[in-house]
């Protein structure tokens, strides 16, 4: 599998070292970029929405300082695609309410019936008492299905082989309810797609969701429909509104870009993912893992790490003005800054980012291309307890030796940290009382934030 | 169903008509015309690696083509021969129950292959029942042992059919199932074994391995995949592994009916040269049609 997705990779990492100009770098990249989408079967249209978008963010938008242009592409291209996802946190897959009801909906063979019984199983697990039901009296079978499932996994099962779907609903949410008290209630339905002799099937789903009013309608889409899968998504949400998706079979080969169609078109988000064909094959679902998994690159963690780490700079610097404003830094801020420093590469660029850290005159002699140093520092307060951290004057020499060993690092650089400590702090204090003036910060603004 | 596609070659039609309205057709030309085309070919569901030799053939045809004044028909009319070219190849030479016939085999044993959920069962249910029509006696036997329900949904079918129904318990062999199958439909004199195997994903090495050797030990006289024609890129990967892993002798495209574009066909018929026996067009035991490459390509271009 890793082969299929080895190519973006590359094609990230020769676009961040590209000679070409910017321009036509994120021109070829987001060629590049739509083949691979293509071929991991997002929907054509909803390919060329997304990369318009990336585009003319990438041409009007100006990185942050201390990044590359082109590392910044790639974090939009990454941003944009979780974006879809609704953004890049995991999604809350517990009951909002109780009775959740919840109803299974989609084409035929995408896996709704081994779906129901694999979130029966992810919310018995979770402490829920769960229901499964059937109103599949179409394919031969599917009651018997979900019967032996629903015994494998010791939950109370209701179905009916023959007679309308949306009464057996009704019928089946009462007698898990009044019979059973279950409080997460989970109804499979017949697979359907729509089309022709098939349009029927659509009001037929839409009076199930009416006789239930269902909790949510979470629509099952394999993971290896191709272009279709933008349409189908459609109209199921036109006639019952998708509330969240499952993307099945991702133990196959399929790259599984109809799923993201199907956000696109029905606004829902995915909510769980099927790995395997055993009930506990189930995963709420990652957006960062499978945008990795669309985009075929491996591994999106170190650029990620590294805006994560921007972000941070925000709040080092928020530390910092807030130290500027009191007079007094903690050991625990100036871990905070080594730690983001390290994360954002050279340091030079950095540096420039932290107010007062130029104006201190430390940085030059202090830390200049001195990563090894910062290494030996952060080991250093990693190694301390919360009462030094709280207050590093308590550290007299046996704590000192101690920190040596403990970091793995000599006496002398203990010193050296705690020198750096005092110094940046006699600095903060003096900048307070007027003696020292610094550049470019507006002393009165932070002033009244310090508060 | 076809109507994504055919608008497509309409497009291309009438851009070629534009760019060589009056002379010989240039492999140049073509190609620009062909990179503007690849996208939309994907959006039909051509596998995105199926291209290449798509444009290849399609440039063989046109590139040189003697039209004084190429008008879009003219165009349109190599499009069409090319693909009914390409389409035809994987046309089969007979319906399968004439091949069955006339191959003097009996029983006559066929393996169902193809990944979960892409409509074997129901496909199995619908070759049984033509076979019945056509006079013959098939027994359909489930040598899926581990799909909760997959033995019920089989027996089913067999009931209302009138078909006779072999399974064995769920966790046994399924080679050995199918195994006794043969022997039992040999004694009874019945005319085709129809054998469905588990549909686990085909990356799953032990499912491989227990295809194998249903194959080794019952010795199919024709392997067929069952392939769902909503399938994207994904279908060529379904295709190479099973070919390279288990092997195939022909293809049953499914959810035809599902509004499907189409291209799978197209993929099929450039990559892999077996033929595609079948279409199944809906939920009826009657719907599944012969595949003509004609009539594909009648629906394509309209």
């Amino acid at each position: 599998m890793t082969t299929v997705f080895g190519k973006i990779r590359d094609l990230v990492s020769s676009f961040l070292r590209s000679s070409e100009s910017y321009e036509e770098a994120v021109n070829s990249f987001i060629r590049e970029l739509q083949k691979e989408m293509i071929k991991a079967d997002v929907n054509v249209k909803v390919v060329f929405e997304l990369s318009a978008r990336i585009k003319e963010r990438a041409l009007k938008e100006e990185p942050p300082e201390g990044v590359l242009r082109r590392e910044w592409f790639v974090k939009i291209v990454y941003d944009e695609l979780s974006r879809l996802f609704g953004g890049d946190v995991a999604p809350d897959p517990y009951p909002k309410s109780f009775p959740w009801i919840i109803l299974l909906v989609g084409v035929q063979g995408s896996g709704k019936t081994t779906t129901a019984g694999k979130l029966a199983l992810f919310y018995k697990k979770r402490g829920y008492r769960v229901g499964l039901a059937t109103t599949d009296t179409y394919r031969p079978a599917a009651y018997d299905q979900l019967k032996q499932i629903a015994e494998t996994i010791g939950v109370p099962f209701y179905g009916e082989k023959s007679g309308d779907p949306a009464e057996i609903a009704r019928k089946a949410v009462a007698t898990l309810l009044n019979e059973y008290s279950c409080d997460v209630i989970i109804i499979d339905t017949a697979g359907r797609h729509g089309y022709g002799k098939e349009e029927s099937l659509l009001m037929e789903m839409k009076e199930i969701a009416e006789a239930i009013k269902p909790s949510e309608v979470i629509l099952v889409i394999d993971s290896s429909i191709g272009q279709k899968a933008y349409e189908l998504a459609k109209k199921f949400n036109e006639w019952t509104p998708i509330g969240s998706i499952v993307i099945t079979k991702l133990d196959g080969t399929a790259r599984g870009g109809g799923a993201l169609s199907a956000v696109v078109a029905t606004g829902a988000r995915i909510k769980f993912i099927g790995d395997g064909e055993k009930l506990e094959d189930l995963e709420v679902f990652n957006p960062r893992k499978f945008v990795a998994r669309i985009l075929g690159l491996g591994d999106l963690e170190s650029l990620l790490e590294k805006f994560k780490a921007i972000e941070e700079s925000d709040e080092v610097r928020k530390r910092l003005e807030r130290a500027i404003a009191l007079g007094r830094i903690s050991m625990r801020d100036i871990y905070h800054q080594l730690k983001s420093i390290k994360k954002l590469g050279p340091l030079r660029k950095v540096i420039d980012l932290v107010p007062g850290f130029s104006m201190l005159k430390l940085g030059d002699d202090m830390l200049k291309g001195s990563e090894k140093k910062i290494d030996s520092w952060i080991a250093i307060i990693e190694s301390m307890t919360y009462d030094e951290l709280d207050d590093p004057s308590i550290i007299d020499r046996s704590r000192v030796r101690r920190l040596a060993i403990g970091s793995g690092r000599t006496v002398n650089d203990v010193r050296e940290l705690l020198n750096y400590y005092e110094l940046i702090n006699k600095m903060l204090k003096d900048l307070k009382r007027g003696k020292l003036r610094l550049k470019g910060v507006d002393l009165s603004r932070l002033g009244g934030e310090a508060g | 169903m076809f109507k994504k596609i055919r608008g497509v070659f309409q497009n291309i039609a009438n851009k070629i008509a534009d760019v060589v309205s009056k002379k010989e057709l240039t492999e140049e030309e073509l190609k620009k015309v062909f990179d503007e085309m690849e996208l939309s070919l994907v959006e039909s569901d051509v596998a995105y690696e199926a291209l290449p030799a798509l444009f290849d053939e399609l440039k063989k045809k046109l590139v040189g083509a003697k039209v004084s004044r190429f008008d879009s028909s003219e165009v349109m009319e190599l499009i069409k021969e090319a693909l009914v070219d390409i389409i035809a190849r994987v046309e089969p030479k007979e319906d399968l129950v004439d091949l069955i016939r006339s191959s003097g085999v009996r029983p006559f044993i066929i393996v169902f292959l193809g990944v979960n959920g892409v409509g074997k069962t129901t496909t199995i249910a619908k070759v049984a029942n033509k076979l019945l029509k056509a006079g013959m006696k098939p027994i359909i036997v489930a040598a899926d042992t581990f799909r909760a329900g997959a033995q019920e949904q089989l027996a089913l079918h067999a009931e209302r059919l009138g078909v006779p129904f072999f399974k064995g318990k769920y966790g046994a062999d399924p080679a050995a199932v199918a195994k006794d199958a043969v022997i039992y439909a040999t004694k009874k004199g019945l005319d085709v074994v129809l054998v469905d195997t588990a549909g686990r994903m085909h990356v799953d090495v032990d499912l491989v391995e227990e295809l194998r050797k249903v194959v080794r030990v019952v010795k199919p006289h024709m392997r067929i995949l069952v392939l769902d024609a909503l399938t994207g890129n994904d279908s060529l990967e379904q295709l190479r592994y099973f070919d390279s892993n288990v092997g195939f002798d022909a293809v049953i495209l499914t959810k035809m009916d599902a509004d499907a574009r189409g291209g799978c066909a197209l993929t099929l018929s450039v990559l892999l040269r077996k033929p595609i026996i079948y279409v199944g067009t809906g939920q009826g035991y009657d719907d599944l049609e012969l595949f003509r490459a004609k009539m594909i390509v009648e629906k394509i271009l309209g």
